[in-house]
C-alpha cells in the first residue's frame, strides 16, 4: 500500500482536464508501454502565449494520473516563460509530495511538457538524445545526467526512484554510478572557482558534503560521522558506530573524510577528531 | 464497508472455528509443551494430535511433518538441508516462475557458487519437460518445483516431476504453500521428498507453517537449538497456531469438495463474465490446469495499480501483477517469464477466492469492475476504442 497525501488521491479519483485537445498549439508525448507508463500532454495558448487550455492523456499508476492532472492545473493561467520554469519538484510539492519510488512520475510530468513546448516552439526534437545507459528503460545518459544535477541524487537508488534507468537487470549499475561521479566531480570546479567563502557558507558546504557525500560512504560499512563543530578551517568531527572502533579510523579521517572536504571545500581544511 | 476479499492467495480469514480452537492455548493452556509437570506435558498431546490432522490432509505420517515459522521458513529449511546433506554436488534447478521464498533464495545460493537452472515456462504458464530433463545432471542435489503458481494458480505435473526425479534419485521438494487446502494431495502416492506449506493460506494464522519431510530423507536443521521437533528445529512450539493449523486442516478436508465445485463455479462466472463485458481482457495461464479459486486476467492498455486503487473505493480487494504496486518497475517474473505482452502484464489483476465468498459479491465485481476499465481507458493514450491497436 503507498502512502499517498489526499492531494494524489484527489487527482487521481477525480483528475482535472483528462483528453484532447483539436489543433493544439503544443503536445509533447512520453513514456511507452512497455516502460508502464506514459503520458501525452496538449496545451492551447491565446494571443499573449498564455496557456489557456491543457488537457492530458496518461496510461500508469495512480501517482502518474495525478501527476499530469496536477501538471494541468499548473499551466493553466501561465505563459510559457513561467511554464518553463517548473520542474519535477515542483510537481510534487504541488500534490504534497510523492513517495520517492513515484518520482520518476512527476519527471514524467516535466519531461511531457518541455516536449510540448519544444514542439510549440517548432524547433525540431532537441538531438541531445544521448546514449542510452539502461536498455531495460531506455533512459540515456543525458537523462540520467540531468536527474542527477536537477535533483542532487547521489545514489543509484536514487537515480532509479527518479527516471527508472537501473530498475531492470541492472547491468548499467556501474555506468550510472560514473555518471553520479562525473556530475559531482564536476561541480568541484565551479565551488572551488568561488575563493572567497563567507563563513556561513563554508560551513554549510562542509554540513552537505559530509551528509550527501561522507555519511552514505560511510553508513555502507556500518559507520557514521558527526560534525562536532568548525573553527576556520578546522573540522571537528566525532566517529560513530562501527568507525569508533575501527583501528582504521584515522586512515578513514585522513585519507577520506579529510581528502573528500578537501575536494569539494576548500583545500584548506584539516580534519580533527574529537573524543570524549 | 465490509471488505470484498479477492485475496485469499495472499492470506485467509482465519476460520472462526480456528479461533475458537486457539484461545484456549493463550488463557489457560499455557504450559510449556516440554515441562515435566502434567499442565506444561498435556499440551504435547494436544500438538500431536493437531499433527495427526495436518498429515492426514497431506497422507503424511504424523513424524513426517515438522513445524515452522511460515512458508518461507519452509522452503530455506527443505533446500539448505538438502544442500548440507550432498555438500559434494553443487547444483539446484527450479522454475522461473517460483516464489521469492524460492527464487530469491536460489539467486543467493547462485552468487556463493551454486549453479543454478531455472527451467522455463511457456506462455501458458506451464513447465517446458524437456528442458528440465536435460538440465538434471549427477551434481544435482534439489530439485524445487511449485505445486500451484500464486500468481496464475497454475498447477505443475507434480506427479511427472515426481516420478523423473525419483527415478535420477534427486531430492524433490515443492512449495506447495496455494495448494495445501485446494487440491487433493497424497503423499503416500507421490515420490516427494519434502513439502513447504504455510498456516495463513488455508484459515489458520499467520506465523506457522509446516514442511513435510518424508522418512528416510537426509536431513540438516535450519534453526538450530532445543530438542524440539525431534531436533530438526530449535524453538519452543508455537502451541496455539499450532492447534488452529490442525483444525484449519480438518475445514479444508471437509471444504475440498465444495472449493472445487462451488468456488471453482464463482471464480469460473467471474472470469467469464468479466472477459465477456470488458474489451481486451485475456486470461493469463493454462485454465485446464489450474487451482479451482485463481484467476488472473489481463486488462490491456491500463495500469494495474490504478485498478486496485479504484477497486479499493467500493473495497474489493484484489491484486496485481503490475510493476507499480510493488515498487519495482517491471511486471512480476511469472508474467514477463511466461512472456506475457507488456499492453497486458501491467494491467494483470488476480481474484482469489475462498469458501467465505459469494455469489452476491461476484456479481458486485461484474457489476463495478467494467466501468473502471473504462474510465481508465478513457485516459489511456494507447486506448484507441476496441479495436487493440495501440
Amino acid at each position: 500500500m503507498w502512502e499517498y497525501t489526499d492531494k494524489v488521491k484527489d487527482h487521481f479519483l477525480n483528475p482535472r482536464n483528462v483528453g484532447e485537445i483539436e489543433n493544439p498549439d503544443g503536445v509533447g508525448e512520453v513514456g511507452s508501454l512497455a516502460c508502464g507508463d506514459a503520458l501525452t500532454l496538449y496545451f492551447k495558448l491565446d494571443d499573449h502565449e498564455r496557456i489557456k487550455d491543457a488537457k492530458f492523456k496518461t496510461f500508469g499508476c495512480a501517482s502518474a494520473i495525478a501527476s499530469s492532472s496536477a501538471l494541468t492545473e499548473m499551466l493553466i493561467g501561465k505563459t510559457l516563460k513561467e511554464a518553463e520554469t517548473i520542474t519535477n519538484e515542483n510537481i510534487a510539492d504541488y500534490l504534497g509530495g510523492l513517495p520517492k519510488e513515484k518520482m520518476h512520475c512527476s519527471v514524467m510530468g516535466r519531461d511531457a511538457l518541455e516536449k510540448a513546448i519544444t514542439c510549440y516552439r517548432g524547433s525540431a526534437e532537441k538531438k541531445v538524445e544521448g546514449n542510452i545507459v539502461c536498455e531495460c528503460f531506455g533512459v540515456t545518459d543525458i537523462q540520467i545526467e540531468r536527474a542527477v544535477r536537477e535533483n542532487h541524487l547521489t545514489t543509484i537508488e536514487q537515480v532509479t526512484d527518479y527516471v527508472k534507468a537501473g530498475g531492470g537487470c541492472g547491468n548499467c549499475h556501474e555506468k550510472i554510478q560514473e555518471i553520479i561521479n562525473t556530475v559531482l566531480g564536476k561541480e568541484t570546479p565551479a565551488r572551488k572557482k568561488s575563493p572567497a567563502l563567507t563563513n556561513l557558507q563554508k560551513i554549510k558546504l562542509i554540513e552537505q558534503t559530509l551528509e550527501r557525500e561522507i555519511k552514505p560512504a560511510l553508513n555502507k560499512d556500518g559507520g557514521d560521522i558527526e560534525l562536532i563543530d568548525v573553527s576556520g578551517n578546522i573540522v571537528q568531527v566525532r566517529l560513530r558506530g562501527t568507525c569508533a572502533t575501527c583501528k582504521k579510523s584515522q586512515i578513514t579521517l585522513k585519507n577520506y573524510v579529510e581528502a573528500k572536504l578537501r575536494e569539494l571545500v576548500t583545500p584548506e581544511i584539516m580534519v580533527e577528531e574529537v573524543t570524549l | 464497508m465490509n471488505p470484498l476479499y479477492f485475496d485469499n492467495n495472499a492470506t485467509t480469514r482465519v476460520a472462526p472455528e480456528v479461533v475458537e480452537a486457539m484461545l484456549p492455548y493463550f488463557t489457560e493452556y499455557y504450559g510449556n509443551p516440554s515441562s515435566m509437570h502434567t499442565f506444561g506435558g498435556s499440551v504435547a498431546a494436544q500438538i500431536n494430535d493437531a499433527r495427526a490432522k495436518l498429515s492426514d490432509l497431506l497422507g503424511a505420517s504424523p513424524d513426517e511433518i515438522l513445524y515452522t515459522s511460515c512458508g518461507t521458513e519452509s522452503d530455506s529449511t527443505a533446500i539448505m538441508a538438502a544442500l548440507r546433506s550432498n555438500p559434494d554436488k553443487k547444483h539446484v534447478i527450479t522454475s522461473r516462475v517460483e516464489h521469492p521464498a524460492i527464487k530469491n533464495l536460489c539467486e543467493y545460493l547462485a552468487k556463493i557458487g551454486y549453479r543454478i537452472s531455472f527451467v522455463p515456462v511457456d506462455h501458458k504458464g506451464r513447465l517446458d519437460m524437456e528442458y528440465l530433463i536435460r538440465h538434471l545432471t549427477d551434481d544435482t542435489a534439489i530439485a524445487s518445483f511449485m505445486w500451484a503458481n500464486n500468481e496464475t494458480g497454475v498447477i505443475f505435473p507434480i506427479d511427472e516431476l515426481a516420478e523423473i526425479l525419483s527415478e535420477r534419485g534427486i531430492l524433490f521438494h515443492t512449495d506447495a504453500v496455494q495448494a495445501v487446502g485446494k487440491v487433493p494431495i497424497d503423499l503416500k502416492k507421490t515420490r516427494i521428498d519434502m513439502l513447504s506449506l504455510s498456516g495463513h493460506k488455508l484459515h489458520a494464522p499467520k506465523g506457522i507453517g509446516a514442511l513435510y519431510v518424508r522418512k528416510g530423507t537426509k536431513f540438516s536443521p535450519f534453526l538450530i537449538g532445543g530438542h524440539q521437533e525431534k531436533g530438526r528445529r530449535g524453538g519452543t512450539e508455537n502451541v496455539a497456531s499450532i492447534i488452529g493449523l490442525g483444525k484449519a486442516s480438518e475445514i479444508v478436508a471437509a471444504h475440498m469438495a465444495e472449493e472445487n465445485s462451488r468456488i471453482k463455479a464463482l471464480r469460473n462466472k467471474l472470469e467469464t463474465q468479466l472477459v465477456q463485458k470488458i474489451p481486451n481482457a485475456l486470461v493469463n495461464g493454462d485454465t485446464a490446469n489450474r487451482l479451482p479459486n485463481t484467476s488472473s486476467i489481463a486488462f490491456e492498455f491500463v495500469e494495474g495499480e490504478s485498478i486496485l486503487l479504484m477497486m479499493n473505493e467500493f473495497g474489493i480487494c484484489a491484486s496485481s501483477g503490475s510493476a507499480c504496486t510493488s515498487g519495482s518497475l517491471e511486471p512480476s517474473h511469472v508474467l514477463r517469464a511466461m512472456g506475457v505482452p507488456f499492453t497486458a502484464a501491467h494491467g494483470t489483476i488476480r481474484f482469489s477466492l475462498s469458501i467465505y465468498n459469494t455469489e452476491s459479491e461476484v456479481d458486485l465485481i461484474v457489476e463495478k469492475l467494467p466501468p473502471i476499465i473504462e474510465r481508465l481507458r478513457t485516459m489511456s493514450p494507447f486506448w484507441k476504442g476496441g479495436c487493440g491497436c495501440s
